[in-house]
């Protein structure tokens, strides 16, 4: 993959000049680190920094059309590109390089902006057509790969990762409030906002036009699902399974395409077991792996691992995580992610694409977005049962079928239905509420906000800030119809999925060490099929990834088939605070005077929760996250404001200072 | 009132993180107010237990008993009367 980066004059008369465009370019060295290329062209200037995948020797960007009239900066795989490359030569066109990237630059003389349909990848691109002065944005449809732009002295910036944007920056940047009520109730600011004031980011499957001094942005893609009752796939149990594998052996076929050596990420579960199983299905006997391994048994999952590891016979590396070391590469984390976060979940997965890195691999594939696409989170389970409850809510032994899923639940087996009721009723007089699902969580999550300073409460206030009606707003008006099942799926793949797990959690720990991560069941033939299943194909009674376990039959170890799903998690208070004293600058950045310079928490409160971590009483989940959230803040200020002018207006590149 | 000064005092300060106490009537609801879920209904379990030595059985896991700081106070009184 790779990072780009570019300025257009709306208002603004003066060129763009190289000078301008290399320390953006600079700031995302990580992203590129074989080549940086200019163009420069009046008002608009595109930059790129490039990691070297396809065509080492002839994919050089930005890169020119065939009429010399185009210019492309373009981060990401267009998997499709041999296909597509030889039906436009059939057709006539003539290529200069072996790239992909010159592929995308035909299919835009021959279709336009309809391109971006031909397309089977993951992309953020910016494509000059000089002719018409016409500058296009473009994003990939789930939102593998990050783009963000703001406006500054009458010019659009735009840029793979927000810290290329802020050289720009006379002053520092400011966070969004409303963005950070959003991370504390979604945990990720919802897409077009960002935790940066005045910084926003394409949405996924949108494309922006910049043309005549404006901007409008267009969707060109959504997660869509059939009407209930309506147009759902016919055939089989085994017929369906059938075609889903053909569908995923393909996706996982065509993205070991790469003139560089691929591997592949191996947690033990159901999704990268499934995934080395179609790679090595697919003729590749060599294969490296990598996973994460925890101190802690209860996150640790190598024992699956070594089950997979012998089945497949793949040559495995792994990096042991310790509590300490998520602590002591915390910091650095958040610097990359660009947003607080309230789970150091990215952690790991930084430390893993370094494994992979000096390992002398730059590309993975992984199996990230099966649980979306197939059906396999927890939540669509409890969904599933509050659904089935909802329609007899005084039922006395339905919500009891949630002990199934959260088994600490037992203790409180006998009369402990009441508060069973009390802790999963909600909502459940509005079962076709398109936020049926997910509501609890996300009430949950809220009481983070608890936290806030009087300061931002008040703003908060009085700006009327409401995340989930924001978020309501926003939805495609054909959701109303859909099974709530799918309801669930939708609000989950964007809300969580795209708005953090690919990117605090993907993208940007990927890239921090310069890899590129392949995603096969986002591929998006195979979401367009499985959106056409009928839920209970994905979760047959409480089965979760049904058909994906029908498909997977023979390519994974029955143990692996058969085992509960565990969510990936990393440690937490023990990665910051070991026997009540926390790391130097968990307890810098946490005092009352920090914290009171800041302005976004209450010093008071957080001294509350910080004895009460110091005294071991600190479990749930709750608290946890709260510490995570505010932690994560607090360097996101130190990293971007308090030390906006070292970091961003110095020679340095991409190197962070630490509190 | 000691007991109830103690009780409220540890929900104050372990799940509202602040010592004032018009930040909690005696009557709210913590299910209402969003101050326990499932697991935070242990913690409050495992306070009674240490703090008070007293023993909460399944049966008892009830709001009637745990749900607000003046059915907590009540809920010991009764367990300490019929030790």
């Amino acid at each position: 993959m790779c990072g780009i980066a570019g300025i257009l004059n709306l208002r603004a008369d003066y060129p763009v000049t190289r000078e301008e465009l290399e320390p953006m370019v600079g700031r995302l060295h990580h992203r590129g680190p074989d080549a940086h290329g200019f163009h420069c062209d009046g008002g608009l200037g595109l930059g790129h920094a490039r990691l070297s995948i396809i065509d080492p020797a002839g994919g050089g960007q930005p890169m020119a059309g065939p009429a010399g009239d185009c210019w492309i900066a373009f981060n990401g795989e267009i998997f499709n590109y041999l296909e597509l490359r030889a039906d436009l030569i059939a057709r006539g066109h003539r290529f200069r390089t072996r790239s992909d990237t010159e592929v995308i630059l035909h299919l835009y003389q021959a279709h336009g902006d309809d391109f971006v349909h031909h397309l089977n990848g993951q992309f953020a691109i910016a494509l000059w057509d000089a002719r018409r002065r016409r500058l296009l944005l473009v994003r990939d449809r789930v939102g593998i790969l990050p783009l963000f732009y703001t406006e500054q002295r009458g010019r659009l910036l735009f840029a793979s990762e927000v810290k290329a944007l802020l050289p720009a920056f006379d002053a520092a940047p400011a966070l969004d409030p409303e963005a950070l009520d959003e991370i504390m109730t979604f945990w990720a600011a919802q897409a077009p906002r960002t935790p940066f004031r005045g910084v926003r980011q394409l949405r996924p499957g949108e494309m922006l036009i910049a043309e005549h001094g404006g901007l409008h942005t267009r969707r060109y893609w959504d997660w869509l699902y059939p009407p209930e009752g309506g147009d759902y796939l016919n055939g089989s149990d085994d017929a369906l399974a059938g075609q889903l594998r053909e569908l995923l052996e393909d996706a996982t076929r065509i993205r070991l395409r790469a003139d560089v050596p691929v591997g592949a990420y191996l947690s033990g579960g159901l999704d990268s077991s499934a995934l080395v199983g179609m790679i090595q299905a697919g003729g590749i006997t060599a294969l490296r792996t990598f996973s994460i391994g925890f101190q802690d048994q209860d996150l640790d999952e190598t024992g699956f691992q070594q089950q997979v590891i012998r089945h497949v016979g793949a040559d495995h590396s792994r990096v042991q995580c310790r509590a300490q070391d998520v602590g002591a590469a915390f910091p650095e984390t958040v610097f990359h992610a660009e947003s607080p976060v309230l789970r150091t979940a990215p952690v790991p997965m930084r430390l893993l694409s370094g494994l992979v890195r000096r390992q002398g691999f730059k590309v993975v594939l992984t199996g990230e977005g099966a649980d979306e696409v197939l059906g396999g989170y927890d939540l669509f389970k409890e969904g599933k049962i509050r659904q089935f409850w909802a329609a007899q809510a005084g039922s006395a032994w339905r919500p009891l079928l949630l002990k199934r899923l959260y088994p600490y639940l037992n203790i409180t087996r006998g009369q402990g239905l009441e508060y069973l009721k009390r802790f999963f009723g909600t909502g459940l007089d509005d079962p076709r509420s398109p936020f049926f699902s997910h509501l609890t969580r996300w009430q949950s999550t809220a009481q983070c906000k608890l936290f806030f300073s009087d300061g931002l409460q008040a703003t908060l206030r009085d700006g009327g800030s409401d995340p989930i009606a924001r978020l309501r707003q926003s939805l495609p008006p054909e959701l109303d119809g859909w099974h709530p099942f799918h309801k669930a799926q939708y609000v989950e793949a964007r809300t969580l999925m795209a708005a953090y797990l690919l990117c605090s959690q993907g993208d940007r720990m990927l890239m921090a060490n310069s890899v590129e991560g392949r995603f096969p069941f986002l591929d998006h033939r195979v979401i367009a099929f499985a959106n056409r299943l009928h839920p209970r194909m994905k979760m047959r009674a409480l089965n979760e990834k049904f058909l994906l376990k029908r498909a997977m039959r023979g390519l994974v170890p029955e143990p692996v088939l058969s085992r509960h799903k565990q969510p990936y998690r990393a440690p937490d208070i023990p990665a910051f605070f070991s026997d009540g004293a926390g790391a130097d600058y968990v307890e810098e950045l946490l005092s009352p005077e920090v914290l009171h310079r800041y302005g976004y928490f209450h010093p008071a409160r957080v001294q509350r929760l910080v004895e009460k971590i110091r005294r071991g009483r600190a479990i749930g989940n709750k608290d946890n996250m709260a510490l995570v959230g505010i932690l994560s803040t607090q360097l996101w200020h130190y990293h971007f404001v308090e030390n906006h002018h070292r970091n961003f207006h110095g020679v340095t590149e991409g190197a962070v200072g630490r509190p | 009132m000691e007991l109830e000064q103690k009780i409220k005092g540890y929900i104050l300060e372990n799940y509202l993180f602040t010592d004032d106490p018009s930040a909690l009537a005696s009557d709210d609801s913590l299910l209402d107010r969003g101050i326990v879920d499932s697991t935070g209904i242990l913690e409050v379990i495992m306070f009674l237990e240490e703090e008070f030595g007293v023993s909460v059985e399944d049966e008892e896991m009830v709001p009637e008993n745990l749900d607000s700081v003046r059915n907590l106070v009540a809920f010991v009184q009764r367990k300490r009367a019929a030790a």
